[in-house]
């Protein structure tokens, strides 16, 4: 189908983009990559008065890489993220994640900050920068704020974002050292939402024993479902990992319904398997030690 | 529709262009224009138009096909400044100004087809073709990228593309081919294939946006 009709705005500048929010209010919609607006409104399931569009926006398309964290601005293409060289050095989980989203071709539209807004509960990067402990920064005409990573996912497909606000960029902390993670999915066509997802990320100690350990598991709740792992992990060694524990715990902490896709039950059994091979391969990444993918 | 019979256009001096901090109204048509093909091609339309059917209705170029409208097929695909997009996921007023290259602005000046095209033609990597334009113009954008695939490379690389008749295995053998060819050439997959006369008698030049 096509898009319902809508009035069509692109600022040249940021404050342009903030100014056209307030003014619409309601009726109007951030336009990134428009690689899920756009199939919402050509199924007619979003019907906007008017589209503030960003892409003839100066600027909101840094990449910023410091001592403490890497910060990823509005107009950044999930493709372009991916391929920084310095990104992956910085926050390893960012690579390990974008790989598995959507597909090449969509990539090259589709935002990394769009991908968070639109809060899909199969999306990669919401729980990538929840396990991190990152926020997003918003902004609005009279003001700005940040939200952490994991209060800002409500519900499926509405993340703590008003009308009149602008996410300006998500900004995912470094890990500490000794930290390893990993991403693994499922999904029947490799670039299509995961049929179920976990990111894990491990700490280890200088003796290479277990200190901290978490997952965050996509696909099968509203939003991402973090599970904490350091009570049934602390003190293992990195060789000999005994995660039957952690992955009772992970298949308990989530209830995902049947749909077209897969049953309930079948989505808690996978997300237990990529849990034990997420951790497994996290621990191995904090080791340093070399992985196969 | 064409570009002609837009007389109900406002545009009368910059400040009409789409990208202008002004909003057009929905109903408002603004011109679109596009170097399409080495050529510049330009239409009057209203905000809501996909780039896909800016390309099929408003310029007439019906190579590029539309399968599903929300990104799945990959049938839509073309080049924006070289890189492999779904046209039915961007907005034509989005674009303006920018570069286009569809499946007619690959072969040669003289119809030679594009190794990629070629490699499709060897390896039955198509039946009834409604998937193929897609298919050929994410592959040029692939193989830019990578120019030197393994097999699993390049299932990888082609899975955002679905094809209901040939179950995929030429596909693939086509890739492959063109890969080497065009590693043998040096040629930029996404550009215009330089036909037989690759010694500089016939430019790659702009010949026609059809
Ligand atoms: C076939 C297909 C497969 C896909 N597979 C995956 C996948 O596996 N994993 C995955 O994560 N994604 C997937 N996607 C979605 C893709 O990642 C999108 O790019 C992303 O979800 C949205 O980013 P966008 O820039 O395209 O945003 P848009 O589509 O432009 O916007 C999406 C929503 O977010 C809002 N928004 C966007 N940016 C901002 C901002 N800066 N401030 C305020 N509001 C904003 C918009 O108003 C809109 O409501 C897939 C898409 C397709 C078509
Ligand atoms: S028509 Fe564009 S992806 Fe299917
Ligand atoms: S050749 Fe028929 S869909 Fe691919």
């Amino acid at each position: 189908m096509k898009p319902p009709p809508f009035a069509y705005h692109a600022p040249r500048t940021v404050d342009g983009v903030l100014a056209a929010l307030a003014e619409l209010g309601d009726e109007g919609k951030v336009l990134a990559g428009g690689q899920s607006l756009v199939p919402m409104l050509n199924m007619r399931l979003a019907q906007p008065e008017a589209l503030v569009d960003l892409s003839r926006v100066d600027g909101l398309d840094a990449i910023e890489v410091t001592d403490t964290h890497v910060r990823v601005e509005a107009r950044v293409t999930h493709e372009r993220l991916r391929r920084d060289p310095r990104v992956t050095p910085a926050v390893p989980l960012l690579r390990q994640a974008l790989d598995w989203v959507a597909h090449p071709v969509i990539r090259n539209r589709g935002t990394s900050v769009g991908s968070i807004v639109h809060a899909d509960p199969a999306a990669e990067l919401p729980a990538v920068l929840g396990l991190l402990g990152g926020h997003m920064e918003l902004r609005r005409v009279d003001g700005s704020r940040e939200v952490a990573g994991r209060d800002y996912l409500l519900s499926p497909l509405d993340s703590d974002t008003a009308p009149e606000e602008l996410a300006v960029a998500a900004v995912f902390p470094r890990p500490s050292a000794h930290t390893g993670s990993s991403f693994l999915e499922l999904a029947r066509r490799h670039g299509d939402y995961a049929l179920a997802g976990v990111g894990a990320v491990v700490r280890l100690d200088e003796d290479r024993r277990l200190v901290s350990a978490e997952v965050a598991c996509i696909g099968v709740g509203g939003v991402p479902v973090y599970v904490g792992l350091t009570e049934a992990l602390r003190g293992q060694p990195h060789d000999a990992l005994d995660l039957a524990d952690a992955v009772g715990l992970v298949r308990a902490a989530i209830d995902p319904s049947d749909d077209i896709h897969a049953t309930g039950a079948y989505r808690t059994h996978l997300t237990g398997v990529l849990a034990e091979r997420a951790l497994t391969q996290a621990t191995a990444h904090a080791t340093h030690e070399e992985i196969a993918a | 529709m064409s570009a002609t019979d837009a007389t109900t256009s406002a545009r009368t001096a910059t400040s009409d262009r789409p990208g202008a901090s002004g909003a057009v109204g929905p109903y408002d048509r603004v011109e679109v224009e596009l170097t399409v093909n080495g050529v510049p091609r330009a239409a009057f339309v209203p905000p809501r138009r996909l780039l896909s059917d800016f390309i099929r209705h408003d310029l007439e170029l019906t190579g590029t096909h539309v399968g599903c409208e929300h990104g799945v097929c990959g049938a839509c695909t073309v080049l924006l400044d070289g890189q492999p997009i779904r046209s039915c996921l961007a907005l034509a007023v989005a674009v303006d100004g920018r570069e286009l290259t569809t499946i007619e602005g690959l072969a040669g000046p003289d119809g030679e087809l594009h190794p990629v095209q070629q490699g499709f033609q060897d390896h039955h990597g198509l039946q009834c073709g409604f998937c193929t334009p897609g298919f050929v113009l994410s592959a040029c954008g692939f193989l830019a990228e990578d120019p030197d695939p393994d097999e699993d490379t390049i299932r990888e690389g082609m899975a955002g593309n679905l094809c209901r008749c040939t179950g995929y295995a030429g596909i693939l053998q086509a890739v492959k081919q063109a890969a080497g060819v065009l590693r043998e050439t040096g040629a930029d997959p996404c550009a215009r294939h330089a036909g037989r006369a690759a010694d500089g008698a016939v430019a790659a030049g702009p010949e026609s946006g059809r």
